[in-house]
């Protein structure tokens, strides 16, 4: 087991507004181990950028609260104070953004955007900078570097932008990268190519990345464990693998089968999550997946389940209060087309038989 | 131009309409809409006092197909590659540059005045963005009301407050929110909006511009259900535009590819995910993202570059330039689309993909699920030969029924 370059433990970040205070992460750790892929999983809402801005200390304002660590090579980066953390944002740890032409900025050549990238964090000339420029946009692929560094972004197509995007980040080798929807605004051709990319520029420099995305698809590619997100908490977690395997947690399910997925047959109705994101503002009691949860149970309305190994399995774990047994079976009957109806009544008749054995789980809802 | 097509560009509907029935044993698949050698060229201008003309982005060009009543066409492409545009140009949004694009066999550029406000009854559009196609300065009511008052129909108050509460009530809103304004919906909601508001007019064609692309995963799936539902209840002939191709599998009975203005194959759903012919569909395919871990690591079929201007296309095959099967011919002479080795499909393409190549390149469970529904695909592959290449179709949905309950996982 490789040695864990960063660990985040019980981070909660909450923002006051005029409509009251919105808890965006709530109560969510994870590791990310030295050379590999993480990939956490969310709709908007649902606490995943947030998650990532504050690790780089971007979410830092008045009427922020954090709480919980950071740790990142040894230090708690919520501890560090501004000037400290401008000396590992952008050096050690970097970020790509989505949208990369309001990332990057209009006025300024790529080439002086990669230089200033390059100058923040080392004394080297301004030669010997453009040189590591040109390096860079080589390195990310893209044609003519030497022409291309004293381009202007909008003469740049987006799938440029977006390698641009990545020279940016990658101009200090830094260590770890977070990746925040870095596909989302391409095509799916130039969305193959950077994810090709980012896996081929991990495997030359040993970066690990944190990749969000809403899309299971951008994650199974090229994650090793996939966290997913649900209003501000991760209700699952496990190796790639395992969550397409065996996915454990009814919110899941829903992502996984209310898409259309070209590696499954042609269905003629797709299975939605009914409803939508709750407020951040005013959560549900107990479980915050309830109001939408198929299999709810009255019991779920009160208590707040809590992320717990599943049974068989050291690295998966489950924010879910149905039954291991139960889960199992409703994935099986959902993998096996069984009506909706009947999945529903399973879930309440194993629920009635088992409640009495598991009364004593879970913290009630605060 | 268009060899594809080996009716008389002439024939009148009627005997479109019979060659398309004897064609298929399914119930016959009339067309509506028909797209002739259409072009639509935007002007690149240069000068500030005396502008003049210094070139043209061939946004569409030269592209023919027909869509048939009450199927469901997919027009799939990456960005820049016509599918906005050709959306736009069937409801008369844009005015095309040549061709001819005729609805129930008569030429949509030849209506005017009030002709042009009957024709627009019949053919309404949803768009991407439920953000700004929304005026967010009036209420949802009169959002959903508007086409009424624009076609002078139903009488202002009970008559027309009670369709658009039952409009509203068909889409899924609470028609209780009536005087609510857009701010106060969600996206999905916002998408449903649109729906009722093109809806209301019962028009024959619905024309959805990347109807999900702007909503949350979990949300695309209702809208997405919801429109299949009302094309069924309606009788809507759909013409659905979308860059995911998961999506247009999921929704379309037939499938054209766009590749910079031109359609690069046109075939049935089954056959176009179980078979594709052109290089560029089976690069599409093989780009999109499977949830489903890397234990056999298929080979990816990567374009390199991006999708060259369309104000300066490459010659002959567009596609050349990134095509990975490209020979000296393709640059030299422009494939025509038309039906390649005995399949009902339309590739433009002088060297289609094989089958090797196919089983190699795409997605293994693609691959697996095709091979799982010979029946299927045999069946509409079957109906479809007997001719009128560009028209027989939507006959896939029955057999679909038949295969998707007994295979799950």
């Amino acid at each position: 087991m490789s040695e864990q370059l960063l660990r985040v433990e019980d981070l909660r970040v909450s923002f006051a507004t005029d409509d009251g205070v919105v808890r965006a992460v709530d109560g969510i750790s994870y590791e990310v181990a030295a050379g590999k892929t993480i990939g956490i999983v969310g709709e908007s809402g649902s606490g995943k950028s947030v998650s990532s801005l504050t690790t780089l200390g971007l979410t830092r304002s008045r009427t922020t609260t954090i709480e919980g660590r950071i740790m990142f090579d040894g230090k708690d980066l919520l501890a560090l104070d501004e000037d400290d953390m401008r000396k590992i944002r952008g050096n050690d740890i970097s970020m790509i953004f989505q949208d990369p032409l309001s990332s990057l900025h209009p006025f300024y050549k790529v080439g002086a955007q990669l230089m200033e990238a390059v100058l923040t964090h080392r004394k080297v000339s301004k030669k010997k900078a453009r040189a590591r420029s040109i390096e860079l946009l080589e390195l990310v692929g893209i044609p003519d570097p030497e022409r291309r560094v004293d381009n202007y972004p909008h003469q740049f197509s987006g799938g440029m932008r977006q390698r641009a995007m990545i020279a940016m980040a990658l101009a200090n080798e830094p260590k770890l990268l977070f990746a925040d929807e870095p596909t989302t605004a391409l095509d799916v051709t130039v969305q193959a190519q950077i994810l090709a990319l980012l896996e081929d520029l991990q495997k030359r420099m040993g970066m690990s990345i944190v990749i969000i995305t809403h899309d299971l698809g951008v994650v199974a590619e090229i994650a090793d464990d996939i966290a997913v997100m649900y209003a501000g908490r991760i209700v699952e977690r496990a190796p790639s693998r395992e969550i397409f395997d065996s996915p454990q947690h009814p919110y899941t399910w829903g992502l996984l089968r209310s898409i259309p997925r070209l590696d499954l047959p042609r269905e003629d109705e797709l299975t939605p999550i009914p409803g939508r994101p709750p407020s951040l503002i005013l959560r549900p009691s107990g479980c915050f997946f309830h109001p939408r949860c198929p299999y709810v149970q009255e019991e779920h309305k009160r208590i707040d389940p809590r992320l717990e190994p599943v049974p068989g399995s050291s690295a998966h774990e489950v924010a879910c209060l149905l039954a291991p047994e139960v889960r199992n079976e409703l994935w099986r009957g959902l993998g096996a087309g069984d009506p909706q109806e009947h999945l529903v009544r399973l879930a309440a008749g194993a629920g009635a038989t088992l409640s009495a054995a598991r009364s004593g789980d879970g913290e009630p809802a605060k | 131009m268009s060899s594809a097509d080996d009716r008389p560009h002439d024939a009148g509907a009627a005997s479109l309409a019979l060659t398309a029935a004897t064609a298929s044993p399914q119930p016959p698949g009339e067309p509506l809409i028909q797209l002739r050698n259409v072009q639509k060229y935007f002007p690149i201008k240069s000068g500030i006092l005396f502008t003049r003309q210094v070139g043209a982005v061939k946004a569409v060009d030269d592209v023919s197909f027909d869509v048939a009543r009450r199927e469901t066409l997919g027009i799939v492409g990456e960005t820049g590659c016509g599918k906005s545009t050709t959306a736009r140009l069937i409801v008369r949004l844009l005015e095309r540059t040549s061709g001819e694009i005729l609805f129930e066999g008569r030429d949509v550029a030849s209506y005017k005045g009030d002709e042009l406000k009957g024709l627009r009854r019949e053919m309404q559009m949803i768009f991407q963005d439920p953000y700004s196609s929304l005026n967010p300065r009036k209420s949802v009511g009169s959002i959903i009301a508007d086409p009424f008052v624009i076609h002078g129909m139903l009488k202002e108050g009970g008559a027309r407050k009670q369709r658009v509460q039952e409009l509203m009530d068909r889409v899924g809103l609470n028609p209780e929110h009536y005087n609510r304004y857009p701010h106060e919906f969600s996206g999905g909601q916002r998408q449903r909006i649109g729906v009722a508001r093109a809806i209301a007019l019962q028009p024959k064609v619905l024309v959805a511009d990347e109807p999900v692309s702007a909503l949350d995963v979990s949300i695309q799936a209702q809208v997405l259900n919801l429109l299949r539902a009302l094309q069924g209840e309606m009788g809507l002939t759909l013409i659905f535009i979308a860059h995911d191709l998961s999506v247009v599998r999921h929704m379309c009975d037939r499938v054209a590819v766009m590749y910079l203005g031109k359609v690069v194959e046109l075939a049935t759903n089954a056959e176009l995910y179980s078979r594709p012919r052109h290089p560029y569909t089976g690069a599409l395919l093989s780009a999109v993202p499977v949830p489903e871990p890397p234990q056999a690591k298929r080979e990816r079929m990567l374009l390199t570059g991006d999708v060259p201007s369309p104000a300066n296309p490459p010659s002959a095959c567009r596609f050349h330039t990134r095509c990975p099967k490209a020979q000296e011919i393709c640059s030299r002479e422009e494939p025509p689309l038309e039906s390649k080795g005995g399949a009902s499909g339309l590739v433009a393409c002088h060297f289609p993909l094989t089958d090797a190549e196919i089983a190699q390149k795409l997605p293994a469970a693609l691959v697996r699920s095709a091979a799982r529904q010979p029946t299927r695909n045999g069946a509409s592959a079957g109906s479809d030969r007997g001719g009128s290449a560009t028209t027989g179709a939507s006959d896939s949905s029955p057999a679909d029924d038949a295969s998707s309950t007994d295979q799950g996982s």
